[in-house]
Formats: C-alpha cells, sequence, structure tokens
C-alpha cells in the first residue's frame, strides 16, 4: 500500500542525497540539505511530488542493489553520478524536492542576505531608478507606422 | 428547466467580465457561467513560505500540472509549448502577470502592410475608446509619451525603474534602441479599492495584496452590483439550437454535477482560444455536423500561441530578482516590418527583474549551472539576486495546420471530450526568434551579464491562446463577423481571443478586452435590429 509519506528506508536514501548535493558549509554559515529540519520539511509538504521521488530512489536502490544510504562514501559518489546522468522528469522532481525546501529555510535565507517571511503582507521597496535614462528615448521620431483609416 | 436569461455569457475571465460589465446598463437579465470557484487572497502563494514551491503544484501555469478538479486537461503533446490558463472566476487574469501593450494600428492591416496573411474587419482608430475605457476599468499604470504608439495616457503612473530597469535602460541606450516602461496592470496608486503594488514579487500566480487588475476584483464587482448574476462550477457542455438554428441556451453541469438547461435568447461565448473552440467543437447536431458556426470548417484553425523566446544572463551584483513585479520594461525597436530582415512583422522585448532563490536553484540546476557537492555554495553565490532577462514576443502569423481539435479519448472531469492542440512554429517566426535571440545576447552583454542562457521556445509559454474562430466579412474565410457575432448562428457571439485574426508581437489581453468592449457596444447599439 503506498503511504502518505516515504518510507524510513526511502527518507534515509533521500537525506543521503541531499546531504551529497548540497553539504553543510561551515565557512558560510550554510546547513547541509542534509540537516534535520530541512529533511522534516521535504517529507511533510512532499504531497503530489511522492509518486516521482519514489520512482527516482526506486532507480537508484535498483543501481545499489540495496539501500543506498548503507554503502561507502566513494559507491555512493560513483552510483549517484550513473543514476543523475540522464534527465527525466522523476529525477528532476526529487531534485526539486531537495532544492525548495533547502532554499526556504530560515538559516539558508538570511545566509543569502534575504529576510526569512513570505513576501506577503510586508512586501519589498523597490527604488524608482533615474528616470532621466528615458531622455534620448522621449527625443526620438514616431517609431509606429501610419495606416490608412486608422 | 431554469428561467430564460437575455444574455448568458460563457467564461468570467478578461473577455466575459468586460462584456458582463458593459452589458450591464442595459438592464437585461445577464448570467455569466464559470466552471471555475471565486479565488480567495488569503489562499494564494505568497502568504506562505512554500509560495514559490506552489508554482510546481495547485499553482502551476499548465492546468494539466495544476489539475484542480475545476480544470480540463488539455492534450498539447503535439505542440513544443503547453498551454498554461486559469479556470476560476477572473480567467487567466488571475495568473496573468499584468504585462499590457495594446495592438499598434499596423497589426490590423498586415495583409496590406505586408502582404501576409489578412487584415482585421476592425482598425485601431475603431478600438482607441474601448483601450482607453479598459483602461481605466482594469487601471493600468504606465508613462505616455513612448514614441512606439499613438498618443495614450494611463490613468496611474509607471512601475519604478527599480536596480533591474535602469541597467536595461542604460545599456539600451548605448544600442541606440527604443525602450519604455511597460504598461502594466499592476496598480501603482489607490485605485478603485486596489491598494499600490507593494512589490510582493510574485504577481504571475496570482497576487495576494490585490494591486494586479484580475477581473474578479476589477469588472466583476462593479457588474455584480450593477446586477449581472455570475454561477461558479458550472460547466458548459454544449450550446443548444433551436428548430430555427438560433442558439436556444446551454447544457452544463452545476456544481454539484447536475445536469442543467439554462435557456437563453443571446449567448456569448469567452472561454478563451482553447475553450470556445472546444465548446463550437462540442455543440456539434445534425443540423451543425461540424460543430456549431463552423461553416467555414475554421473553428478550432489557425491558433496562433506567440512563441516566446527567453533569454538571461547573471551580473556581478545583485538587482532587483523578485523583490518587485518581474515586469519592469518593454521595447519595439524591432516590431513594425523592416525589409531588410529575412522576416516580416516582428516582436516586442519584455524585459525581466529576475527570480526568487527556489527558482534560481531549481532552474540552475536543471540546466546544469549548480553542481552537486562541495562547489554548490559558491556557484549558487554567482546565480543568486544576479539574473537579469528578457523575453522576445514573437507575432505568429495564422496557419491552418496549427489547430485545436476534440481528442478522441481524453475527458474532463464530467465526461467532456477536451481538447487537442496541434501546433508547430511557423518558419517566419522561427526567423524571428533567432533575430531576437541574437539581438538579446547584444543587450545582455551591454547590461554587464554573463553566462548567457536561452530558453526558445518558452516550453509553459502558451499563455496567449488566438485566432481560433476568426473575425472577417466573408462567411466562408471567418466564424464571426467584423462585430463579433457567428455568421452562422446571428444570436450567438464570440469575444475572446479566438477571434483575432492576426496575433500582432504583444501579449493580447489589453486588445482582448478592448474587442469585448467594442463588441459589447456593438451589441447595445443594435438591440432592435440585431439578429437581422
Ligand atoms: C501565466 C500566464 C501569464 C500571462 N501573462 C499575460 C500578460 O502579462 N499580459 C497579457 O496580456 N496576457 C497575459 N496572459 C494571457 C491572459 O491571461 C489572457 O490573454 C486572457 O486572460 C484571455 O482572456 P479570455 O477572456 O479570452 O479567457 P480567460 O481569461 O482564459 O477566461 C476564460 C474563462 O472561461 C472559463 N471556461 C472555459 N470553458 C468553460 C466551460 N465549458 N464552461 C464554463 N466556463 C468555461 C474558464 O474557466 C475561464 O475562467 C497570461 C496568461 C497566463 C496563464
Amino acid at each position: 500500500m503506498q503511504t502518505q509519506f516515504l518510507t524510513l528506508d526511502e527518507a534515509r536514501d533521500l537525506r543521503c542525497l541531499a546531504g551529497m548535493m548540497i553539504p553543510p558549509s561551515a565557512e558560510l554559515g550554510m546547513p547541509g540539505a542534509d540537516d534535520p529540519a530541512i529533511t522534516a520539511d521535504m517529507q511533510a509538504s512532499i504531497g503530489r511530488d511522492l509518486e516521482d521521488v519514489r520512482t527516482a530512489l526506486a532507480e537508484l536502490v535498483a543501481l545499489a542493489g540495496g539501500p543506498f544510504a548503507d554503502l561507502p562514501p566513494a559507491r555512493q559518489d560513483i552510483l549517484a553520478a550513473r543514476w543523475r546522468a540522464v534527465e527525466r522528469p522523476a529525477l528532476a522532481t526529487l531534485r526539486r524536492v531537495i532544492l525548495q525546501c533547502y532554499y526556504r529555510d530560515d538559516r539558508v535565507v538570511r545566509a543569502l542576505g534575504r529576510e526569512a517571511r513570505p513576501p506577503f503582507p510586508k512586501g519589498n521597496v523597490l527604488e524608482q531608478g533615474d528616470w532621466s535614462l528615458l531622455d534620448p528615448v522621449r527625443a526620438r521620431p514616431k517609431m509606429w507606422r501610419d495606416v490608412a483609416g486608422g | 428547466m431554469l428561467d430564460k436569461v437575455d444574455v448568458l455569457i460563457i467564461g468570467s475571465g478578461a473577455s466575459g467580465a468586460a462584456a458582463a460589465w458593459s452589458l450591464a446598463d442595459t438592464k437585461m437579465r445577464i448570467l455569466c457561467l464559470e466552471q471555475g470557484d471565486w479565488m480567495q487572497q488569503s489562499d494564494y502563494p505568497s502568504n506562505g513560505r512554500d509560495w514559490e514551491a506552489r508554482q510546481f503544484g495547485d499553482y502551476a501555469t499548465r492546468p494539466n500540472i495544476r489539475a484542480r478538479p475545476t480544470d480540463y486537461p488539455i492534450n498539447d503533446d503535439a505542440s513544443p509549448i503547453k498551454v498554461v490558463n486559469f479556470n476560476g472566476v477572473g480567467g487567466s487574469t488571475i495568473m496573468y502577470t499584468g504585462h499590457y501593450p495594446r495592438m499598434h494600428p499596423s497589426d490590423f492591416k498586415v495583409r496590406s502592410l505586408d502582404g501576409v496573411a489578412a487584415d482585421w474587419p476592425v482598425d485601431y482608430a475603431t478600438l482607441e475608446p474601448f483601450f482607453a475605457e479598459n483602461d481605466r476599468m482594469m487601471g493600468v499604470s504606465g508613462l505616455a509619451g513612448d514614441p512606439a504608439y499613438p498618443p495614450k495616457t494611463a490613468p496611474m503612473p509607471p512601475l519604478p525603474l527599480g536596480k533591474s530597469g535602469a541597467r536595461f535602460g542604460r545599456a539600451m541606450n548605448d544600442l541606440g534602441w527604443h525602450w519604455w516602461p511597460s504598461d502594466t496592470t499592476l496598480a501603482t496608486t489607490e485605485y478603485d479599492g486596489r491598494a499600490p503594488c507593494i512589490n510582493l514579487g510574485h504577481c504571475t500566480p496570482a497576487c495576494t495584496q490585490g494591486a494586479k487588475a484580475s477581473t474578479d476584483i476589477t469588472y466583476w464587482p462593479h457588474a455584480i452590483r450593477a446586477g449581472v448574476e455570475l454561477r461558479t462550477r458550472c460547466r458548459v457542455r454544449e450550446i443548444t439550437t433551436g428548430a430555427d438554428g438560433m442558439a436556444s441556451g446551454v447544457i452544463y453541469y452545476d456544481a454539484d454535477g447536475k445536469e442543467q438547461f439554462q435557456p437563453a435568447e443571446i449567448v456569448i461565448l469567452a472561454c478563451n482560444g482553447i475553450g470556445t473552440p472546444r465548446l463550437l467543437l462540442n455543440s456539434a447536431s445534425a443540423r451543425f455536423p461540424n460543430g456549431l458556426a463552423n461553416s467555414s470548417g475554421l473553428v478550432g484553425k489557425n491558433l496562433m500561441f506567440h512563441p516566446y523566446a527567453q533569454i538571461y544572463g547573471y551580473v556581478d551584483e545583485p538587482v532587483d530578482s523578485n523583490r518587485a513585479p518581474p515586469l519592469c520594461l518593454w521595447s519595439q525597436e524591432f516590431y513594425e516590418t523592416d525589409p531588410n530582415r529575412d522576416f516580416v512583422r516582428g516582436y516586442t522585448f519584455q524585459f525581466g527583474r529576475g527570480v526568487g532563490l527556489v527558482t534560481e536553484a531549481v532552474s540552475s540546476a536543471a540546466a546544469g549551472r549548480l553542481p552537486w557537492g562541495a562547489d554548490h555554495h559558491a556557484a549558487f553565490r554567482q546565480l543568486a539576486n544576479r539574473r537579469i532577462g528578457l523575453s522576445a514576443i514573437c507575432e505568429d502569423l495564422p496557419e491552418d495546420h496549427n489547430r485545436v481539435t476534440l481528442d478522441p479519448v481524453l475527458k474532463d472531469s464530467h465526461g467532456i471530450p477536451a481538447p487537442k492542440v496541434e501546433y508547430t512554429i511557423g518558419a517566419n517566426t522561427q526567423r524571428m526568434m533567432a533575430h531576437s535571440i541574437a539581438r538579446a545576447h547584444e543587450i545582455l552583454a551591454a547590461a554587464g551579464a554573463r553566462n548567457i542562457a536561452v530558453e526558445s521556445p518558452i516550453l509553459n509559454g502558451g499563455w496567449h491562446l488566438l485566432g481560433t474562430a476568426r473575425m472577417g466579412r466573408d462567411p466562408a474565410a471567418s466564424v464571426v463577423n467584423e462585430w463579433g457575432r457567428c455568421h452562422d448562428v446571428k444570436n450567438l457571439f464570440i469575444i475572446d481571443g479566438s477571434i483575432w485574426v492576426t496575433s500582432g508581437g504583444v501579449n493580447p489581453t489589453s486588445t482582448i478586452q478592448a474587442l469585448a468592449l467594442y463588441i459589447a457596444d456593438a451589441i447595445k447599439q443594435r438591440l432592435a435590429t440585431l439578429f437581422d
């Protein structure tokens, strides 16, 4: 029976892949995508992407001959590269699930110089810019074609 | 059977809303049937932290991905451009970006001026008062004095240039090419109950603060106050005809899935360039075996999309990214036909400001710009908040093999046959796209961008749905006459993008709505002799 969430093994493999995709960087103050809060977000929000993610993980498990997360890192690197070599919808979905949870994490968003909040209700300030830049365009002759009868 | 109405409008989007409002002052009994729901701004993506993610799910622009109960599937496998729309009160204006150029005078005369396709039976001068009325009702922001257009004014000032706009403006000045702040339907001042835009930056899936003019918050409140009835979750299956060959009403499924017959004196179709031919073809009968209003055989043919070429790159300092509306400037340097080029007609450049972090990461990973592993962070820092880009909106010429038919297998949730789209990009348009990509490279270079990327055509760019029930004076060569009445069925009107003869090189909604107001006005002027 399909559950609404990934199985424990699937979740472990996804977490392992996430960490390979985006490892932590102490220097930049960035968590890895395998951070527990980020992977918990992936599990909780997977929704309609579940089937694709399962398909992509199953392909990886088939290559690995068992749980991917249990393999030694060097073997994981080789298999993940092979698994990623051909672009396909299930792979794109899995990649997106990781990226969309990573790049909305408070710590990540702040480290990239953005406020950790939704756009509404605060919005943003947009500077006017220099309207005198338009002066040469204002000075141009008309460009539209005249047509008979309007 | 339900009580007969005087006017039945099918579809509450850009055109249906405008016509409903315009006709309301006749005091006729007007009903609009809409298959979707009223939208709730509190449900829109930019309320939550998952605002970018939802564009891949319940706020996807493609109905086939969004797959809400109110959507219908579209078989667009045989098209390099996929159909995007929205089905709800406000129609696709819920999702549109609000870039709002008008067609040019020359766009209505392409046969006379450039020897291709056909002239329209209406012209810019005729539509001019309706453009102005529609600008007032939708609330347009813009700047007078654009040398690319005959004189016009907008009720609100333009959006700020911002960092991205100023950078592009300087680049265009260096190249000596035209640019101008875009006309948009984003409020920049208090306007008819709308607050000025606070730069949520996520206009396209739907505007949470209501600064963007979708017709659920512009025309509809006025139309409803004037007595128009709008019934939601009503999906029309077919238009019925009587023994006299006139439309007698429609059969629809109500919110409970129950079949209803709604009689009407006048039926107006406003279901867009895909939904309208679908409904006409689904209304075939013994008297109209090839579909309703289809004696010309042109229903569904000549589909035009405006293939978009999108070109973007990365600059070395942060720009506005998604902290502002994506809309910014336009350029019509290459709009009018130039005999020195290898194509006729032309295109508009629509300049953007950038994208959010998630969108940047997802698209850059797919394009191979964002590596896995230790280099990921450094690479992302070169991309995030640094993207600038532009799109060319290329005129598509009518070709009758580009078409909408009924899919023999695919059906919507009510069992109604779904539309099937077959489309290829014409040779003239391909040359135009190549030209636009080359010019865009020059613009991006002048703006200091590197790592240039191209998406051409934009895959999910079938947002302009035009031409599938064209207008004309000759019943053998058109579906509706010069004021929107079907040649074959004298109480059936079409007011959406289906009636376009050619596509121009601009986003179409301003002109779609001006045409809807013009047709509504034509109906009002002729009430006593409407069916003659
Ligand atoms: C993502 C996106 C971005 C866009 N950006 C721009 C832009 O920047 N500028 C611009 O000019 N245009 C833009 N557009 C296009 C613009 O939205 C359309 O041109 C415009 O909305 C078309 O108006 P319409 O009245 O023809 O149809 P729509 O607005 O699509 O309305 C049709 C309505 O009919 C209803 N309907 C269809 N079939 C049935 C049925 N059988 N029974 C009952 N109801 C039915 C639908 O539910 C829908 O509400 C964009 C569109 C999208 C999707």
